[in-house]
């Protein structure tokens, strides 16, 4: 510790102390006009836990969290910087990381270690939040990454193909009031096909016109395609039961000759279908990716107008983009819609979209490694702030701990969790270029 | 036998500035074709008519590839253009950063298949054999351009030279009967300027592609051109072999000057 550094610590104690007492003030007490001062005197005097460790004020306990980020994240850049020990590591880590079987062994000690998961996991708010909030939402994380990481089209509106898939369940199972096409209390398993199929189609009506727009444009149209589809759902009363939500939508069954199985109440069956599903569209994406068709949407992300000269057709592979993602948000659909019995149209929100977005952007845009565990992670992190919220947590502030983590992620790094080697690449390329430069 | 490009009185406006004005030209082919003439003549302009990034309102434009029917350019999307045997090079080099110098040209080799996604996920024989066809044209390509160990660098770290050669094998990777060079020696040292007027010709030696080129290096213009056009404010001044254009007081006047014209003697 050099003196430089403390005098910079001090410095920076003091904007900590600052913002640490605002954000305090603000996650507070609302004031009114009797009590102006409520949030400011909560903040100092209202005790509050930290992560169940210790108790302490509540400023307190923001100004802990904000020193030991800086501290962390200070440490962090220290390493980052200059250090040939880092690098060397890093270096050894990343020839380890690329040798096949090394991958290989990886992919198996996550599978073995997802298949035993359930025994671990006995709680069963954490079994039920497992598949409808985790796994769900890793399937939404891999789609969502097809649009936005493959083929860099930033998709606002990606919840309307979640809700298509869960509505077309509800619609094959008889759980609308509009007629079911094959009869009545059809299983689901019959609707994951004709789901998955209504959310591509749905993908390709919402591409063609919309995907000659470009960037901030398209970004628009698809946040006003997830609304209407939103209102379709809430006031076609007579097609979708309207706001009261749908009937009820039976539970995945099996009857193959002697094979009768009835997934019921207990989220387990659930989890080990929709981990199952998750690594078919692990396979099928990373296929995609390692091909023609990867090599197609990165050449239209990175420069649509060279793609074009070279015979690729823009629109056609960002339709397709939009489509094979949200087959994937369609079988979520499917999974919610079976699992939960009901629907309303009140799960399809905006924020919802923005949610997946934030699981992408976090994990690592274009990594699917990255969107997995970004999503685990994320979605992890907001079901144990709800299971066990800290004292003083309230739900709303969930936002404010997931927006100022994306902000730290923006800065140390930009490319996600886990960056795609080929966005990363570029990104080290221009950097490395702007260096030489300068 | 006919002209590799028929240009006739084509007229391309944007809102009231005319960019071209009634330009007509041709290309023989097998012909290395050249398009000079001072910054804002159109030139760019041209090419963007001939590979469909830009429409122009009056005229024509037709393309008579060696097998089958004349094609008319105009009205048509620039990936099917691109598959009717045109290919291209950018002014600023547009290549994608992301990927290796490797994959830039794959992209180029596989581009003209079918999309073929069901084959990219299941991965039968056919997908592997086109793979493969591709993995050895790309291979081809980087020799034949001299990139061969830099396959696997990133696009963007290679020099300005470097990045001129990779796009022209980038073009060539799509199989084209002419190659449109927009300013290929743009940026670059002499001494590249003189590997690539080499490469030029070795690509319409070898490989039997035409050339068409727009450059601003009158040495390099001369010593690769067999014809010649100058624009100038979006119309034809003058046509000929070199020598006629530096003969041309028109051309002079216009763009050459008089210590240019003597430079590039």
């Amino acid at each position: 510790m050099n003196l430089p550094f403390i005098k910079k610590f001090s410095t920076k104690a003091l904007i900590i102390l600052i913002s640490s007492e605002l954000a305090a003030v603000v996650t507070g007490p609302p004031g009114n006009g009797d009590t102006p001062w409520v949030g400011f005197h909560d903040s100092i005097t209202q005790k509050a836990s930290f992560f169940g460790l210790f108790v302490t004020g509540r400023w307190a306990l923001f100004y802990a969290i904000g020193i030991i980020s800086y501290l962390a994240v200070h440490f962090f850049k220290k390493l980052n910087s200059n250090n040939s020990a880092m690098d060397s590591l890093r270096s050894q880590y990343s020839s380890v990381a690329k040798n096949k079987y090394f991958k290989l062994a990886a992919v198996l000690v996550i599978g073995v270690l997802a298949i035993l998961l359930p025994t671990v996991i006995t709680d069963p708010f954490w079994r039920e939040a497992m598949v409808s909030q985790i796994a769900v939402f890793v399937l939404l994380a891999l789609g969502l990454n097809v649009v936005v990481g493959f083929a860099g089209l930033l998709d606002l509106g990606f919840v309307a193909f979640y809700a298509v898939g869960a509505y077309a369940t509800a619609w094959c199972t008889g759980a609308l009031p509009m007629p079911p096409i094959f009869g009545s209390h059809v299983n689901p398993f019959f609707a994951i096909p004709i789901a998955i199929i209504l959310a591509m189609v749905a993908g390709v009506i919402l591409g063609i016109p919309t995907l000659r727009l470009r960037g901030d444009y398209l970004a628009i149209v698809t946040l006003g395609f997830g609304e209407i589809i939103t209102l379709f759902a809430n006031n076609l009363t007579g097609i979708t039961g309207g706001a009261q939500g749908t009937k009820q939508v039976p539970h995945f069954s099996l009857h193959i000759g002697p094979l009768k199985y009835i997934w019921g109440l207990d989220p387990v069956p659930y989890y080990y279908l929709v981990i199952g599903f998750v690594i078919l569209f692990i396979f099928i994406f990373y296929s995609l990716e390692h091909s023609r068709v990867g090599r197609a949407w990165t050449a239209i992300r990175e420069d649509e107008v060279a793609a074009e000269s070279l015979g690729i057709n823009p629109l056609k592979y960002k339709v397709m983009a939009f489509a094979i993602g949200a087959a994937s948000a369609g079988f979520a659909g499917v999974m919610t819609a079976a699992q939960s019995n009901f629907l309303t149209p009140a799960t399809f929100t905006l924020a919802l979209s923005i949610n997946i977005l934030v699981l992408v952007i976090f994990g690592g845009m274009g990594s699917i490694f990255g969107v997995v565990f970004g999503a685990i992670v994320i979605q992890t992190i907001t079901m144990y702030l709800i299971h066990t919220p800290p004292a003083g947590y309230q739900p709303p502030d969930l936002y404010i701990y997931i927006g100022a983590l994306l902000v730290i992620m923006m800065i140390f790094r930009p490319g996600g969790l886990f960056p795609a080697r080929r966005r990363q690449r570029a990104d080290v390329a221009t950097s490395s270029l702007e260096n030489s430069n300068g | 036998m006919a002209n590799l490009f028929e240009v006739s009185n084509i007229t391309l406006r944007f809102g009231g500035v005319v960019s071209l004005s009634n330009v007509s030209l041709y290309q023989k082919r097998g012909e290395i074709l050249a398009v000079i003439g001072p910054n804002g003549a159109g030139k760019t302009s041209l090419f963007n008519s001939l590979t469909g990034v830009y429409q122009p309102q009056e005229g024509s434009i037709t393309f008579n590839p060696k097998e089958g029917e004349p094609i008319s350019i105009i009205g048509k999307k620039p990936h099917v253009i691109s598959h009717t045997g045109v290919a291209r090079t950018f002014q600023a080099s547009r290549m994608f950063n992301a990927l290796t110098t490797f994959e830039n040209v794959k992209i180029g080799a596989e581009s003209h298949k079918g999309i073929g996604a069901i084959g990219a996920i299941l991965r039968g024989p056919a997908t592997r054999k086109d793979e493969k066809y591709s993995d050895a044209r790309t291979w081809d390509l980087l020799d034949f351009v001299g990139l061969r160990a830099k396959a696997n660098y990133i696009a963007s770290s290679l020099s300005y030279g470097e990045r001129r050669r990779l796009e022209i094998a980038r073009g060539l990777a799509t199989n084209p009967e002419v190659l449109l060079l927009d300013e290929p020696a743009a940026g670059t040292n002499p001494s590249e300027k003189l590997e690539l007027t080499d490469l030029i010709r070795k690509v319409r030696d070898q490989m039997g592609v035409s050339i068409l080129l727009i450059e601003h290096d009158m040495k390099l213009v001369m010593s690769l051109a067999e014809r010649l056009y100058v624009l100038n404010f979006g119309s034809v001044i003058a046509e000929g072999t070199p020598d006629e254009i530096r003969a041309n007081q028109n051309v002079v006047d216009a763009y050459l000057g008089t210590t240019t014209a003597e430079g590039a003697n």
